[in-house]
């Protein structure tokens, strides 16, 4: 459904292109991982999907179409984005908040229609923030504003949801959480693009992953595939083993000390 | 905002307006008010109703109106509680102009006029030299722009001011202080038109402004056109500012305070804020006049400097919360 064709992507005043070239999918039915060690070009992915960059070379496409082509807010209808930062300046009602899931929805003053209603109802519902809903945005706990970010994205409707790092700051069982929500999403129906850094996690969800390293794809495939020794401690520079999860024997990473390589990097 | 609330910000706006036509030179009793509105009083009482309160205190609410509205859009959609409607080299414009205009003997009327001018001048320089920055939509680089314009305006005005007479220096500074004493029936009628579509325009903008103060980026991912919504809401506010300078010149503060003033009451979308700002900086104006003129008999105070030191106790009660 979303398909990064050959992107390339250059900031201004900086020697390294962010993105040289990258190509993956998403499609519906399916959790896929951009995973990659920091400055590897995931964040510049999803900003590269949302038209907050120029693209240098290649096209990011949703069913076939050019994102800078149609509206933005067109776009918006069928792929949520929750981005890696957000930081609200002002205490909106956590209702409210995710009531503007429906803004792509909406017309310049025409309130909210009964389906506008039921999509923030189901969303509220799915993440489990029924009890935030009276709450201020800016006086909820790490954990409980990723999770009404989530619910945010999920009320904006659409097929295709996009998060970059919706677990940093969460404890372990908010992560699985969150985790387990976003398998669940990818397995009714919707197409899942994963920004993250929490490798064995992603690991045992995803269906696809793919690796940047320098803005370039690394590996791509299942994460048996890519989850391999070799590349993995290439790409991070730094000495690891893989090994099988003993809980359900997915790939799984162990970084080593770094006196096992001799001295550090 | 619960309704009980609105209800208390309206009935703040009356009672001020009340009490803006009943006090003055001549006191009168809300009965000879209500007699001077229908005509039935004496014609003393009917034309200082008529002629010289109920125009006075309408061009206050209305200035009032327009900058509590203008400063809550802004503040909105610059994600910063210190943007406010004179940000974009409204004020520094529009006193420039004025001076120029005092400076050539030019007739009275025409000084408000060339405020306005000066005022949309320096806006449409903020917006030229942001752009030419390379800013597009981004707050931070327009707020810079409108802080270089307003310091050049500043200059600019010192130097205009330092070799001329004391009575242009006079002329100049009184109205760069902001006063309602010129209101008349036509000002009013322009006026009300002009805000009531600079609010109705930001209105239009207010979710946009909701879905931005949230971030750029997740603004972005959310279907707003970034640079294009905040393009609007900066020409939207800076004109509302720019029509209310023309009427009253400049009245420091009210956009500044009456958007912390709404949030603090518990308004939270841009809708509603936009509203109760408006309501409260109506009713904000409304008295700080009724202060300038009766503070100090027969003097009038400056009503930028009475706005100015309402607001003064409110921020430093503010900083007191933030440390």
């Amino acid at each position: 459904m979303i398909v990064f064709d050959d992107v390339a992507v250059r900031y201004a005043r900086r020697e390294l292109t962010a993105l040289d070239g990258v190509s993956l999918g998403a499609s519906r039915g399916a959790l896929t991982a951009v995973v990659g060690p920091n400055g590897s070009g995931k964040s510049t992915l999803v900003r590269a999907l949302v038209g907050r960059v120029a693209l240098s070379r290649g096209a990011v496409l949703v069913d076939g179409e050019s994102v800078s082509h149609g509206s933005r807010r067109a776009l918006a209808t069928r792929v949520a984005v929750v981005t890696q930062r957000e930081e609200p300046a002002f205490p909106l009602d956590v209702r409210d908040y995710v009531a503007l899931g429906r803004f792509p929805h909406l017309g310049l003053w025409r309130g909210p229609r009964r389906a506008d209603v039921l999509a923030v109802d189901e969303a509220i519902a799915l993440t489990e923030t029924e009890p935030l809903r009276r709450r201020a945005i800016t006086e909820l706990s790490g954990g409980e504003w990723q999770r009404v970010r989530l619910a945010r994205a999920i009320a904006q409707g659409g097929d295709a949801i996009v998060l970059d790092e919706p677990t940093t700051f969460l404890d372990v069982g908010h992560e699985m959480a969150v985790f387990e929500l976003l398998s669940r999403l990818a397995h009714d129906g919707r197409a899942v693009l994963l920004v993250s850094h929490q490798l064995n996690l992603v690991a045992r969800f995803a269906d696809r992953m793919v690796l940047l390293h320098r803005g370039h794809v690394a590996a791509a495939g299942t994460p048996a595939q890519v989850m391999q020794g070799a590349v993995l401690e290439r790409v991070y520079d730094w000495p690891l083993v893989v090994t099988r999860d003993p809980a359900v024997g997915a790939p799984s990473l162990v970084p080593l000390r770094s006196r096992t390589r001799g001295a550090l990097p | 905002m619960t309704p009980a609330r609105w209800f208390l910000l309206a009935a703040a706006l009356g009672a001020a307006m009340i009490a803006g036509t009943m006090f003055g030179t001549m006191r009168l009793l809300p009965v000879d008010v209500l007699h001077g509105m229908l005509g039935s009083a004496t014609p003393m009482h009917t034309a200082v109703v008529r002629e010289l309160r109920l125009p006075r205190v309408l061009l206050a609410a209305l200035v009032g109106a327009g900058l509590g509205a203008a400063g809550a859009a802004l503040q909105g959609a610059t994600r910063n509680v210190l943007a406010e409607p004179y940000l974009l080299g409204v004020s520094g414009g529009a006193a420039m102009g004025a001076v120029v205009a005092v400076a050539l003997h030019a007739p009275a009327p025409l000084v408000p006029l060339a405020g306005f001018g000066g005022a949309l001048g320096a806006v449409a320089l903020t917006l030229l030299v942001a752009r030419a920055a390379g800013g597009r939509g981004d707050a931070r680089v327009v707020l810079m722009a409108g802080v270089v314009v307003g310091a050049f305006a500043n200059a600019a005005i010192m130097v205009a001011l330092a070799g001329a007479d004391a009575s242009v220096v006079r002329g100049a500074l009184w109205w760069m202080m902001g006063s309602a004493a010129d209101a008349s029936w036509s000002a009013v009628r322009g006026l009300a038109v002009y805000v009531a579509i600079g609010i109705a325009c930001l209105l239009l903008l207010a979710r946009a402004i909701d879905v931005l103060a949230l971030g750029e980026d997740t603004a972005a991912g959310m279907g707003v056109d970034v640079a294009r919504v905040a393009l609007g809401v900066y020409v939207a506010g800076s004109l509302l500012a720019a029509g209310t300078v023309a009427a009253a010149g400049l009245v420091g503060f009210v956009g500044l305070l009456v958007p912390h003033l709404v949030r603090m009451a518990g308004a939270r979308t841009h809708r509603a804020i936009i509203t109760a700002a408006a309501v409260a900086g109506a009713a904000l104006v409304v008295l700080a006049d009724l202060i300038a003129r009766t503070a100090l008999p027969p003097a009038e105070l400056p009503l930028g400097a009475v706005t100015a030191i309402l607001g003064v106790p409110f921020f430093l009660a503010r900083l007191r919360r933030l440390a």
